[in-house]
């Protein structure tokens, strides 16, 4: 427990950073108001807007530990709201649409995880492929337009709240939480790490790569249909072109943040959903402070880059040498001759 | 190949001798806004028994130089072109003017010389934006509004349009403040997420009006209103511009107050011009600027949202 609390203290102090500097800009920031049955308040904004990238980012951790990468995510996302809107639309009623909507995603996973694991090809071109082609097989659902639909039941998983709690904090946080009790109360993180650090050679140790990989992109999938039920539900209707949009680049920088190597092996399901949180932190940071539009990338660029260089392994490096420097200052320069030994 | 054209070219003349023949080259289907365009230009086309040759480019200029062509080696009496981007045309519409075939340009506009192109049917953005901004300059009166804005795309040029176009109205209204402005992409999610920040920095009570530079991005914003337990279109005035379908049902349901239409009747005005041109060579404006038509809640939503739901948006 200790040492998972070690392994995310970075992620926290970041996020702890952010939100301290958010609040020099909007002062309300960690209010958190209780009215008409729900919570509301930016940190809640947070949580609740979070929900989609966190859950990317879920997924995203586990195919880049075995050395590869998802960039389909954000279009799978796209497919996944229009089957469900498009099943709910044609009176399937909640519970089908949502089957279907999961299925969808493992579907697209399955493809990615076949073109990787079977056929071969490097994960970055074959993911590459869903994430371009996609969002035609979306926008073909969709008849290219934006299909709309009325379900209450459907849309309370995006904007209903259970105990006063948004519902997508719930499905996001429940999924994490999930996938590393799956990881790692089993031997199954290991096993993907195995994999990541060095295919050949857990393959020769008995590893069925093949089967591991596969599924890895197929979770990735699962998470991705997940988060495109809540952006859908979100705001009543399927938008082919834009939902999911740009997405996969900011789960991959989730993980990123949240210290897990691109290099595959070591990683923390924890620490990437922390990293998707200091992401939507700065999101919806600027979007409070009020500063024209024109500098919400700048700044978004700028935090990022501040955020990463802190947390950089070289970086640490020279925080420790630095250290060791000034206190070897502030301890008295040792005489020559002059102290008795 | 050239000849079997021709010859086509010549036996279907010969079989429509009165009917005027227009080639369209069309982006692509790349936005509702766009299908309903197509849409509206093969019914106008039908109406006025005009032989309609379409052709689809997909979002590529290349395609639609080859269109152009084979317009031109089909011999058609006109031709109109919704252009995918403003540069390169020089060559392709010369070829058009030396075939003695009027071009009309719908929607978008090109760099090329003007003596190249029969004239432009488009809407103007400032306008549009300015239609929006007297609408609710006249609605409060004299009373005190804080507005907030939901921006297009940071860059686009209808963003910048739009936005000038409002701010030029309510300029001289004292009583009038944009209090906050931030883009939404465009999109119901971008909406829906900004006006939910709006609503935490400015307390939600103490916004008068929304602003949105486009119909999705205050569908959206109804939605985060909703959520918040106010009432959109009541509380919290609500006007946007484009006039796509799911508005009028809102401003039906009273969520929503006032939409300015982005015409995507572009081709009735081109084929106005364009018969006027055959009947006696008049040559129209340059610019033929299309109506931005504001629609209230006075003007029964529902006709309209059933006028439009077929269009293809």
């Amino acid at each position: 427990m200790k040492r998972a609390l070690r392994r995310v203290l970075p992620q926290i102090v970041t996020l702890a950073i952010l939100m301290a500097l958010t609040s020099v800009f909007f002062p309300q920031f960690l209010a958190v108001d209780y009215q008409g049955g729900r919570l509301s308040g930016p940190v809640v904004d947070v949580l609740k807007r979070g929900a989609p990238v966190a859950l990317l980012a879920v997924g995203m951790t586990l195919v880049i530990a075995t050395r590869g990468i998802d960039l389909s995510v954000g279009t799978v996302m796209a497919i996944t709201g229009a089957a469900g809107a498009w099943a709910i639309a044609s009176g399937w009623g909640v519970g089908p649409a949502l089957l279907l909507a999961l299925a969808t995603g493992l579907v697209c996973g399955l493809w990615n995880g076949c073109l990787v694991a079977i056929i071969g090809i490097q994960p970055i071109v074959a993911t590459l492929i869903l994430m371009t082609s996609g969002r035609g097989i979306a926008q073909l659902i969709t008849e290219g337009r934006i299909l709309t639909f009325n379900d209450p039941a459907f849309s309370w998983l995006g904007s209903g709240s259970l105990a006063a709690v948004p519902v997508p904090i719930f499905i996001w946080v429940l999924t994490a939480i999930a996938f590393a009790a799956l990881m790692r109360r089993t031997a199954l993180g290991l096993l993907v790490e195995a994999i990541g650090i060095n295919r050949s050679a857990s393959a020769l140790a008995g590893i069925n790569a093949k089967v591991l990989l596969i599924a890895v992109y197929m979770a990735s999938g699962l998470c991705a249909a997940l988060a495109g039920i809540i952006a859908t539900a979100d705001i009543r209707g399927a938008d082919a072109n834009n939902a999911g949009l740009w997405l996969e680049l900011d789960a991959i920088l989730a993980v990123v943040i949240g210290g897990n190597s691109l290099l595959g092996g070591r990683f923390s399901i924890a620490a990437s959903v922390l990293g998707a949180m200091i992401i939507q932190t700065i999101d919806t940071g600027i979007l409070l402070s009020g500063f024209p539009s024109e500098y919400n990338l700048v700044i978004k660029a700028g935090l990022v880059l501040t955020v990463l260089v802190v947390q950089s392994p070289n970086m640490a490096r020279h925080w420790f040498l630095l250290r060791r420097r000034a206190q070897r200052l502030r301890e008295p320069a040792p005489v020559e001759g002059s102290a008795p030994r | 190949m050239k000849t079997l054209l021709t010859t086509t070219a010549i036996i279907l003349g010969a079989v429509s001798a009165q009917a005027q023949t227009v080639g369209f080259s069309q982006i692509g289907s790349e936005s509702g806004w766009r299908a309903a365009e197509t849409t509206l230009t093969r019914q106008q086309a039908e109406e006025r028994g005009i032989d309609l040759r379409f052709s689809d480019a997909q979002q590529r200029q290349e395609n639609q130089i080859a269109a152009i062509r084979s317009f031109v080696a089909q011999g058609v009496d006109a031709i109109l072109l919704a252009p995918v981007v403003a540069t390169g045309w020089d060559s392709v519409l010369e070829e058009a003017a030396e075939a003695e075939i009027p071009v009309v340009l719908l929607d978008r506009r090109v760099d090329s010389s003007d003596d190249l192109y029969l004239t432009a049917v488009g809407s103007d953005l400032v306008h549009e934006g300015e239609v929006a901004g007297q609408w609710l300059a006249d609605e409060v009166g004299d009373e005190e509004c804080r507005i907030v804005e939901l921006e297009g795309t940071t860059g686009s040029s209808p963003a910048i349009d739009r936005a000038t176009g409002f701010r030029n109205a309510i300029e001289g209204h004292d009583n009038l403040e944009i209090v906050r402005s931030q883009t939404g992409d465009f999109t119901r999610t971008g909406g829906k997420e900004v006006m939910e920040s709006f609503l935490q920095a400015e307390s939600g009570n103490e916004i008068c009006a929304l602003y949105a530079h486009n119909d999705d991005m205050a569908l959206g914003a109804i939605q985060a209103i909703n959520e918040a337990g106010m009432n959109p279109g009541e509380d919290i005035l609500i006007v946007s511009i484009d006039a796509v379908p799911d508005i009028f049902q809102a401003i039906a349901n009273g969520d929503a107050n006032a939409t300015v239409e982005l015409t995507p009747n572009m081709a009735g005005p081109a084929f106005d011009a364009l018969e006027a041109y055959w009947e006696s060579g008049t040559e129209p404006e340059k610019f033929i600027q299309t109506d931005s038509a504001l629609y209230t809640q006075d003007d029964d939503p529902m006709a309209e949202y059933e006028a439009r739901k077929d269009l293809g948006y």
